[in-house]
């Protein structure tokens, strides 16, 4: 068996979500054909991609702990050069720049170890002291203020936060049945599920602006409804998947659906600060890869900590 | 036989090197790919910020097309040290030009026969790459080059953030997501000035296509 190492409920997870996935690219197909007046390229799009996704995520997932790691690392590699083009950063910081960058298989040296002490201080800390000794030996000191604080953040964002997820991948012990496959599972599943609710629940009865200055299309009607669906569904998952409780996993399922909201309009105001629209284009129908993370920036933390602190 | 080798060259260059840092460790946003020529004869007229422009406009091109595509690149900078010569008129297949500024009745002979043979010129009419993200003055060589040609179509092409990642004089690549957007064919002209403003207004426009480009940078 090419995949019995995987644990059994990590593989119908799996090909839950490959089912589900089917029946999404079959609903694309009939409505698209039901209505060939219509332009559906970016719905068409949308869902190639997630086929994308999806099918690359489980490869790394399925060929192990190493090759999930590299993903993880390089996915943050495409975000922190996606947010650094975006935003401004000056010219005599190209050095600093390329730090940054370093920072990234260090940070993933240090998951690959489970060396959690480092991991949790590298970026926090060292990186943090780092930057800003770097640029005075440059010795540029206008914009400084603004510059070392970008790339500060830059890292926090797309570094610290996404390698929380490959965190979940060594933890040990946990749930034989899951493993660190159910844990990542879990998140990365809930915090796209919540996007799709509270989009389709504001859809369906959006009345009320939740935060009409950053993003007008965002009602209380959606973010409730997104949240009362992610804690149940969290809840009912989360024995076959994490170590977690059934009443834990409605926990668990009120902070993803919370931290993916915030996660959610803290990066459109990035955005809306910027003047674009995507981050970029790297993802056909989708936009940036930060458009399809923003999200995960705060659910892989504030779900890794709480896990952690209950069980390891 | 020698034309196939070069070809061969070029292709095993763009398919190992240009394409996999360009399009995975330097990353584009590219915008309108389709407006970008397949064939000859055309030029592309790009802003120049950094060597990678070309390296850039090859990574866009399928391998089937690479060697149809040919950058117009400065004698003197190009043919000095006897290896980069090598390289640049065998791999990368450049047309060297000389800079010097006096307009010699054979100086495009080269331009001219590349576009007889329907290949793609690539020509940075800035002359120079300048200072990172700035487009330095249009120079009229362009002018002169495709003034009695009807046949070849000008293509303007605008990339942003090149200068960030490797700008004139440093040797560390530092990987920064680009932009490259591909504009329409430029209409007729009747003198330099007018071309020159032509292209002008066309660069200002596609810049504002950029991502990576704000106003208030």
């Amino acid at each position: 068996m090419p995949f019995s190492h995987i644990p059994e409920h990590s593989i119908y997870a799996m090909i839950t979500v490959i089912i589900v996935l089917i029946t999404a690219s079959i609903i694309q197909f009939i409505i698209s054909h039901k209505h060939p007046d219509k332009d559906y390229t970016e719905l068409r799009q949308r869902t190639i991609s997630w086929w994308w996704i999806i099918g690359l995520l489980f490869l790394f997932l399925v060929m192990g702990r190493t090759a999930t790691i590299f993903f993880f690392a390089f996915i943050s590699f495409l975000a922190l050069k996606e947010f650094l083009s975006i935003v401004s950063t000056r010219q005599a910081d190209r050095t600093v720049v390329f730090w940054a960058y370093i920072s990234i298989p260090l940070q993933y040296f240090w998951v690959s170890e489970a060396w959690y002490g480092m991991f949790i201080i590298f970026i926090p800390v060292y990186l943090f002291l780092f930057i800003p000794m770097r640029m005075v030996l440059i010795g540029e000191t206008e914009g400084f203020i603004k510059a070392a604080g970008v790339l500060h953040w830059a890292v926090m964002l797309t570094v610290f936060s996404v390698s929380h997820i490959a965190y979940l991948m060594i933890l040990p012990g946990g749930n034989p049945l899951a493993g660190g496959i159910g844990l990542v599972l879990y998140l990365l599943f809930l915090t796209q599920f919540n996007d799709v609710s509270q989009y389709i629940w504001g859809k369906l009865l959006g009345q009320h602006k939740i935060i009409p200055k950053v993003s007008p299309n965002k009602t209380w009607e959606g973010f409730l409804g997104g949240l009362l669906t992610i804690t149940l569904t969290a809840g009912f998952i989360a024995p076959y998947l994490t170590p977690l409780t059934q009443l834990q996993g409605f926990a668990a399922g009120v902070i993803i659906s919370t931290g993916g909201f915030i996660g959610d309009v803290v990066i459109s105001s990035v955005k809306r600060d910027l003047r674009i629209k995507d981050c970029g284009n790297l993802i056909p129908g989708h936009g940036g890869i930060l458009d399809r993370m923003d999200s995960l920036i705060y659910t892989a933390p504030l779900f890794f900590h709480f896990v952690y602190y209950l069980y390891f | 036989m020698k034309q196939i080798v070069k070809r061969i060259l070029k292709i095993l260059f763009v398919a190992v090197i240009v394409k996999p840092i360009i399009l995975i460790i330097l990353g584009l946003n590219i915008k309108d790919r389709q407006k970008l020529p397949l064939k000859g004869p055309a030029i592309i007229a790009a802003n120049h910020n950094s060597h990678l422009d070309t390296m850039v406009m090859f990574s866009l091109y399928p391998l089937s097309k690479v060697h149809k595509l040919r950058p117009v690149a400065a004698a003197d900078y190009f043919l000095c040290n006897p290896f980069i010569a090598w390289f640049s008129l065998n791999v990368i297949g450049i047309i060297p030009l000389s800079r010097s500024g006096s307009i010699k009745k054979d100086l495009f002979k080269e331009c001219h026969e590349a576009l007889d043979n329907e290949d793609i010129l690539l020509i940075f009419p800035e002359g120079t790459r300048g200072e990172p993200e700035k487009t330095s003055k249009l120079k009229k060589g362009l002018y002169y080059l495709c003034k009695d040609r009807t046949d070849t179509k000008i293509i303007p092409v605008m990339t942003h953030g090149l200068g960030r990642a490797l700008p004139r004089g440093e040797a560390l690549f530092v990987p920064f997501t680009c932009d490259i957007v591909i504009g329409d064919e430029l209409p007729a002209f009747n003198n330099s000035k007018e071309l020159l403003a032509l292209l002008s207004k066309n660069y200002s426009q596609l810049l504002k296509s950029c991502l990576t480009y704000q106003e208030n940078r």
